[in-house]
């Protein structure tokens, strides 16, 4: 299916919405529902992994330089990682603020 | 060579599940459709039919392993009525959104409080939304025929859709009438093997039932009504296939003595039989009266009812249902939204009676059509009106 999300029309779906294609639930964006994203101070962070570990959506992952960040296209900005963070490198800030 | 018997007609329901060689039968027994799954089980037990028959604690477990039976590509067939149908109601969007082909007898009966174990309509009318198809029986030998054509229709990879089949309890469940049952090769000429195009196979994984954000649901259900809708021309041809196998032919609505009548009388299910004596009474007397007897609820025949009311000036609707503060009962509202937009429409007269198993007797029905021809023509502050009500 070379159509994904908000591109797929009804003549597009499967009888009965059926899901041919295994693992395409990460074409979801979860992301959408988000009203406050973390925010990262690198001074802080000693890139111990522990918000990926609690993020309940999996979406924290190590960034080239080692740092840990949310994939904002599922990150629903629940801000567990904000509270778990020990050296409080997290903030979480309202969507609308810059 | 089919024999005609007589037989009770729930019994004639197993039989013909037993001819349409169902894989899976899940079903949890309630009055009055006891008969059909009691039959169903015996023929299991006595390895008369080489099937499933998965017995479950209600009828909201039935329906859910009848998603499952179906769901991996077997003919499943399940039966229930009344507070059964309520507690399946749940699972029975799930069979239609997850276009899974279950084909359901459903013995018409009313619904509690207070307590009733007789027929009505109310049980079907509150599923009439849930997205299946939906044929209503008239006498023993069509709800055999429509059980047979059920399958047909359900699994044809057009379709896949449930349906449902109605037979009005007691009226029809518990009455013997003279049937006729078909050989076993008749049938396999007319019902060929099952194949759901997309079952649960591990060879070939797939995902049913999954979830549906607010950016795909709209277009899932949109997929949903264009099938129901498209599903008519095969609920048509499966008709026409019947005939041609067993030369009994059925159509969405039978016009009965309709040809230059003014006022028609429209019922649904084992009443409409009656119905017709009182058209013959009626007609004796020198009125022009016919009926119009509603075979298909859903896909609902649009231009089958435009059609057959061009020339009335009174349409006189019996609903044994009711729809509390509403316009009335469900099936003559359908019918005045069928008509609303039309330049040239009879009147709409709605009655509803024969809730809870109250009989409507021939001279009833008489009565009906003179009290409805009767409120045409002088009006009424009313909706409707209940039929045979003590005051």
């Amino acid at each position: 299916m070379t159509k994904v999300g908000d591109e797929l029309t009804w003549k597009d779906l499967e009888i009965g919405s059926i899901i041919t294609e295994p693992g395409n639930a990460d074409q979801n964006q979860t992301g959408d529902w988000r009203t406050q994203r973390p925010t990262y101070d690198h001074a802080r962070c000693i890139k111990c992994g522990l918000c990926s570990i609690f993020c309940p959506e999996g979406c924290i992952g190590p960034t080239p330089e080692g740092f840990f960040e949310a994939n904002l296209f599922y990150c629903k900005g629940c801000g567990i990682c904000a509270r778990e963070c020990w050296t409080k490198a997290i903030t979480m800030v309202e969507e609308e603020e810059e | 060579m089919a024999k005609r018997i007589g037989i009770e007609v729930s019994r004639s329901v197993a039989i013909a599940a037993k001819l349409a060689n169902v894989d899976v039968v899940s079903a949890y027994p309630i009055t009055p459709q006891t008969h059909i799954v009691e039959d169903i089980a015996e023929l299991v037990a006595n390895g008369e039919l080489e099937a499933s028959f998965i017995p479950v604690e209600s009828e909201h477990s039935a329906m859910s392993a009848c998603l499952g039976a179906s769901a991996v590509g077997a003919r499943t067939f399940t039966a229930t009525a009344s507070q059964g149908l309520e507690l399946m109601h749940e699972v029975l969007y799930v069979a239609s959104g997850m276009r899974l082909p279950i084909v359901m007898a459903v013995a018409n009966r009313a619904l509690s409080a207070p307590i009733s174990i007789w027929g009505d309509h109310s049980d079907v009318m509150s599923a009439r939304d849930t997205g299946w198809i939906q044929i209503f029986a008239a006498n023993g030998q069509e709800t055999f025929d429509n059980v047979l054509c059920a399958f047909r229709i359900a699994e044809d990879r057009r379709v896949l859709l449930p349906v449902m089949v109605h037979l009005d309890g007691f009226h029809l469940t518990h009455v013997i009438e003279p049937i006729y049952i078909p050989e076993a090769d008749e049938v396999a000429r007319f019902l060929p093997p099952h194949e759901y195009p997309l079952p649960l196979d591990p060879a070939r994984p797939v995902s049913m039932g999954a979830f549906g954000p607010p950016y795909i649901y709209s277009e899932a259900k949109k997929a949903q009504q264009v099938n129901m809708l498209a599903s008519k021309e095969v609920v048509l041809q499966g008709w026409r296939e019947f005939a041609g196998v067993f030369g009994r032919s059925y159509e969405p609505l039978e016009c009965y003595r309709c040809q230059g009548a003014k006022v028609l009388l429209l019922a649904m299910g084992s009443f409409s039989e009656t119905a017709m004596s009182a058209v013959d009474v009626v007609r004796e007397e020198g009125r022009e009266v016919g009926l119009i007897k509603l075979r298909l609820w859903r896909p609902f025949p649009f231009d089958e009812i435009r059609r057959a009311v061009e020339g009335a000036e009174v349409l006189i609707v019996l609903d044994r249902a009711l729809s509390f503060g509403g316009p009335g009962g469900p099936v003559c509202s359908e019918i005045r939204s069928c008509l609303y937009g039309r330049d040239k429409r009879p009147k709409v007269v709605g009655f509803v009676g024969g809730l809870g198993g109250r009989d409507i007797s021939l001279g009833g029905f008489v009565e009906i059509i003179k009290r409805g021809t009767e409120i045409a023509r002088k009006g009424s502050d009313q909706e409707f009106e209940m039929f045979g009500v003590r005051e």
